[in-house]
């Protein structure tokens, strides 16, 4: 049988840049497909151009083993081609039902809707997926696992034959992500392929059946995935090696730079004791609403209602308010720095000197020249790759954008670095140096860190501790050599 | 479907609400010649808050619609009345292309440039108006040179009635233009794809850009159809008023928006319904109408109006955080 869609020789620049370079991509019918690599290897590009939205400058494409000349997105979608985008592209104020139909309505051309003929197809369909929504409720009050469904839903609908799914585990816990395998096995055994854009290796290695890697715009491995195996994608994917070290913390004497005592926050988090030592890096797992991000939050200043005592090098610390609890040394990264830690489009220095204004005021001016001195500073320390410190941080990657929200922290004079999901949607490579970063900071800093993580791997590689969070409240710990992935994970899946 | 059903469901339990209040205070407010006029004044305002809630569905602002309104309007009563034509129907027709034509050009900037619909209808409402007056002249047609035969047109009732000191009045045939108007205009926006195209569009450009939807179709679609509503609703207001002033709508803006605004659409695009808006016009007329009654000066009925403006906006953006929970 001829592949469901071939690409050969693909070449695709962008000004001076070669975005593509002579990549080749090959999805049989009804195979899981797996497509990986960092940020900025390509992978969205060959999206785009497999959904007719770029034109590709050289190479031709296949579908049913015809040649099919430029793509377009309506042809693309006329072939069967669907592709689900990181954000879904749902309309937030319309039903489940409307936002699952309205694709096939255009698609066939009609001009108009038949509400009853709407909703039973909607349900028809969400049945097929084996999964409950109320096809009369509007998309914005679902969670992402509900949006991510009706958007493969609608997928379905439009009579796909291949659903491009990128990033599609970004945003999901591990029960969701459970779920979505599920229903990717369902569309396979209904003669529907699936096209994975991920750079998540456990993923890769249970559910697809083969694996394209690129890097640098160019196609690097492609096989059945039982020729790869965690090491030799990494290698693929970053050109290195990737020795993952685990946190070595030689035990001090002294005084814990962070101790909570019986730390209760009523509604969250109960009866909490806790010391970090200086160079200590403690990981908390936990599942989400288990309490682990409210003891985050208590840290931070944001939980102003707290009961039990917080100190802070052997002085109690009265933590009612962000702006305390920075003055005090604490730095918190939120889960979503996107929305919750940077300013996108400013600079990489107006990001970095906005936890610290008072610090550079003098006479209630800006102190510009100190300010650029130490944003240089911390902008190499970090190893941030970005023409310089003017750059808008809406340009920078993941990784990059991370080690602003982390360096800007230093630079307020933190003591305690609370980090929650501290590699969220970042790539391998930079993955690996942020860790070696924060290594550093604890190492040579002696700052304590908190790392909040749902990455059991991120969490047992660097962390020589790990606490786990349950309704509220520390229910053990694992360190040494009791401290592996299946340990964690069993306590994890304990309450299921 | 449901959250909008059970938004207009609130709009009108408080118009039932208001009306009770309203009864309250004045009696007089519950008789027949009372209602007919506050249903008279409903029509231009409906239409023209028609248009203003399909740019809103598509997640725009238009504040030229006062100006294509009296484009519409101004243009044809006076070529009317300097070529000596008298009608009804063409110059419907010519206030109402007027209009479109008019909509067209915000469409194509809008579309073309990638504009904010604010800003373009700010422009082309402002430059709309000083043409009309530059070139075509600031004189009002009163009712001596108004086309007697629009006059007629704008006069009649189609339920005519005797109260008790023995004058007449009647219910205006305006009314069913508009509510024939609204229909039409729900009809299209609930069941058609076009008309579900401008709420996809209004919830989310790029993913309707993606999904496929034809994103100049609805553009077009959207502003045409409300320029040529306020061409209509211009020349409606010359019959209804009998003189077409073309510095007429001046400050319209305010009590348009605010009544599609109170009627439950959200300035943010995607959420609003063709019933919402004319319970929204009819809250708005009303309790102008009662200020009027009350004696309240105009300059203190704008006050009000801002003060429900600013109120419903807040009241929708609640809502519609509490639905992103």
């Amino acid at each position: 049988m001829a592949p469901l869609i071939e690409l050969r020789g693909i070449t695709k620049r962008f000004g001076g840049v070669t975005a593509l370079d002579d990549v080749s991509l090959r999805i049989e019918p009804g195979e899981i497909h797996c497509l990986a690599g960092e940020n900025g290897s390509g992978k969205s590009t060959i999206i785009k151009v497999i959904s007719g939205v770029y034109t590709p400058d050289q190479g031709e494409i296949l579908i049913d083993g015809t040649a099919v000349g430029a793509l377009s997105p309506p042809l693309s979608i006329a072939h069967g081609i669907q592709v689900i985008y990181q954000d879904f592209s749902l309309f937030p104020t319309l039903t489940v039902a409307e936002n699952i139909v309205l694709n096939s309505l255009l698609k066939d051309g009609r001009r108009a809707i038949n509400w009853r003929v709407a909703r039973r197809d909607a349900i028809e369909v969400l049945e097929r997926l084996g999964v409950q929504l109320d096809p009369s409720a509007t998309v914005e009050t679902l969670p992402t696992s509900g949006r991510q469904i009706v958007a493969i839903a609608r997928a379905v609908l439009a009579d796909a034959r291949l659903i491009i799914m990128d990033e599609p585990t970004t945003a999901l816990t591990g029960k969701e992500v459970d779920n979505l395998f599920r229903i990717v096995r369902d569309l396979q055994y209904h003669g529907i392929a699936v096209l994975f854009v991920s750079h998540k290796m456990r993923e890769m290695l249970e559910i697809s059946e083969r694996l394209t890697v690129f890097r640098n715009g160019r196609k690097v491995a492609e096989g059945p995935i039982s020729e790869f195996d965690e090491p030799a994608i990494t290698r693929a994917m970053t050109g290195r090696d990737l020795t993952a070290r685990r946190y070595d913390w030689v035990p001090t004497r002294g005084m814990p730079r962070l101790e909570l005592r019986s730390l209760t926050v009523p509604g969250e988090i109960y009866d909490i004791n806790l010391a970090l030592m200086p160079g200590e890096v403690v990981g908390v797992s936990g599942l989400i609403g288990s309490g682990r991000t409210e003891l985050a939050l208590a840290l931070f200043g944001m939980r102003p209602g707290y009961r039990g005592e917080i100190w802070l090098d052997g002085k109690p610390a009265h933590l009612q308010t962000v702006q305390q609890a920075i003055t005090e040394g604490i730095a918190y990264v939120p889960e979503d720095r996107l929305s919750e830690g940077l300013f996108l489009p400013r600079s990489i220095q107006d990001n970095a000197i906005a936890g610290s204004i008072p610090g550079y005021s003098r006479g209630g001016l800006l102190d510009f020249r100190r300010a650029r001195a130490d944003t240089l500073d911390m902008f190499k320390a970090m190893q941030i790759a970005a023409p310089g410190t003017d750059a808008a941080v809406s340009t920078l990657s993941g990784g990059n954008q991370q080690r602003v929200v982390i360096g800007r922290w230093l630079m307020t004079g933190a003591r305690v670095l609370i980090l929650n999901g501290p590699t969220v949607g970042v790539d391998v490579g930079s993955k690996a140096q942020i860790h070696a970063i924060i290594h550093g900071l604890a190492r040579d800093k002696g700052l304590a860190v908190l790392m909040i993580s749902d990455d059991l791997p991120e969490l047992v590689q660097n962390c020589n501790r790990v606490v786990h969070m349950q309704q509220g409240r520390l229910t053990g710990e694992l360190s040494g050599d009791a401290l592996t992935e299946d340990a964690v994970g069993d306590k994890l899946r304990f309450r299921g | 479907m449901r959250l909008a059903a059970s938004s207009d469901m609130v709009i009108a339990a408080i118009l039932i609400v208001a009306m009770v209040v309203i009864g309250l205070i004045n009696p007089a407010f519950w008789s027949l010649d009372n209602l007919f006029s506050l249903l008279k004044s409903n029509v231009v305002i409906g239409i023209m808050a028609l248009a203003v809630l399909l740019v809103m569905l598509s997640g725009g602002i238009d504040v030229s619609f006062t100006a294509f309104a009296v484009a519409g309007m101004y243009l044809t009563v006076r070529t009317m009345v300097d070529i000596g034509y008298d009608g009804v129907v063409l110059p419907l027709l010519a206030a109402t292309g007027i209009g479109a034509a008019l909509g067209l050009v915000n469409a194509l900037i809008v579309h073309k440039l990638r504009m904010i619909p604010l800003i373009v209808t700010l422009g082309t409402g402002a430059v709309v108006r000083g043409l009309v007056l530059g070139l075509v002249g600031t004189s009002i047609v009163n009712i001596n040179k108004m086309p007697r035969e629009l006059i007629a047109f704008g006069r009649s009732d189609i339920l005519t009635m005797t109260n008790a000191g023995g004058t007449t009045f009647g219910l205006t045939a305006m009314l069913p233009i508009y509510l024939g108007l609204a229909l039409v205009l729900h009809l299209v926006l609930t069941r058609t794809l076009i008309g579900r195209s401008v709420y996809a569009y209004g919830a989310s450009p790029e993913a309707a850009k993606r999904v496929g939807f034809p994103i100049g179709r609805t553009l077009v679609f959207v502003y045409v159809t409300a320029g040529a509503l306020a061409g209509l609703a211009g020349i409606l207001q010359s019959a209804m008023i009998w003189q077409a002033n073309p510095r007429d709508f001046l400050g319209w803006e305010l009590d348009v928006i605010a009544a599609v605004v109170l009627g439950g659409a959200s300035i943010f695009g995607g959420r609003g319904t063709v019933l919402g808006t004319v319970l929204g016009v009819f809250i708005l007329v009303m309790i102008k109408n009662s200020l009027i009654l009350m004696g309240i000066e105009t300059t203190w009925q704008r006050v009000v109006v801002g003060g429900m403006l600013i109120a419903a906006t807040a009241l929708t953006a609640l809502r519609d955080r509490k639905a992103l929970v």
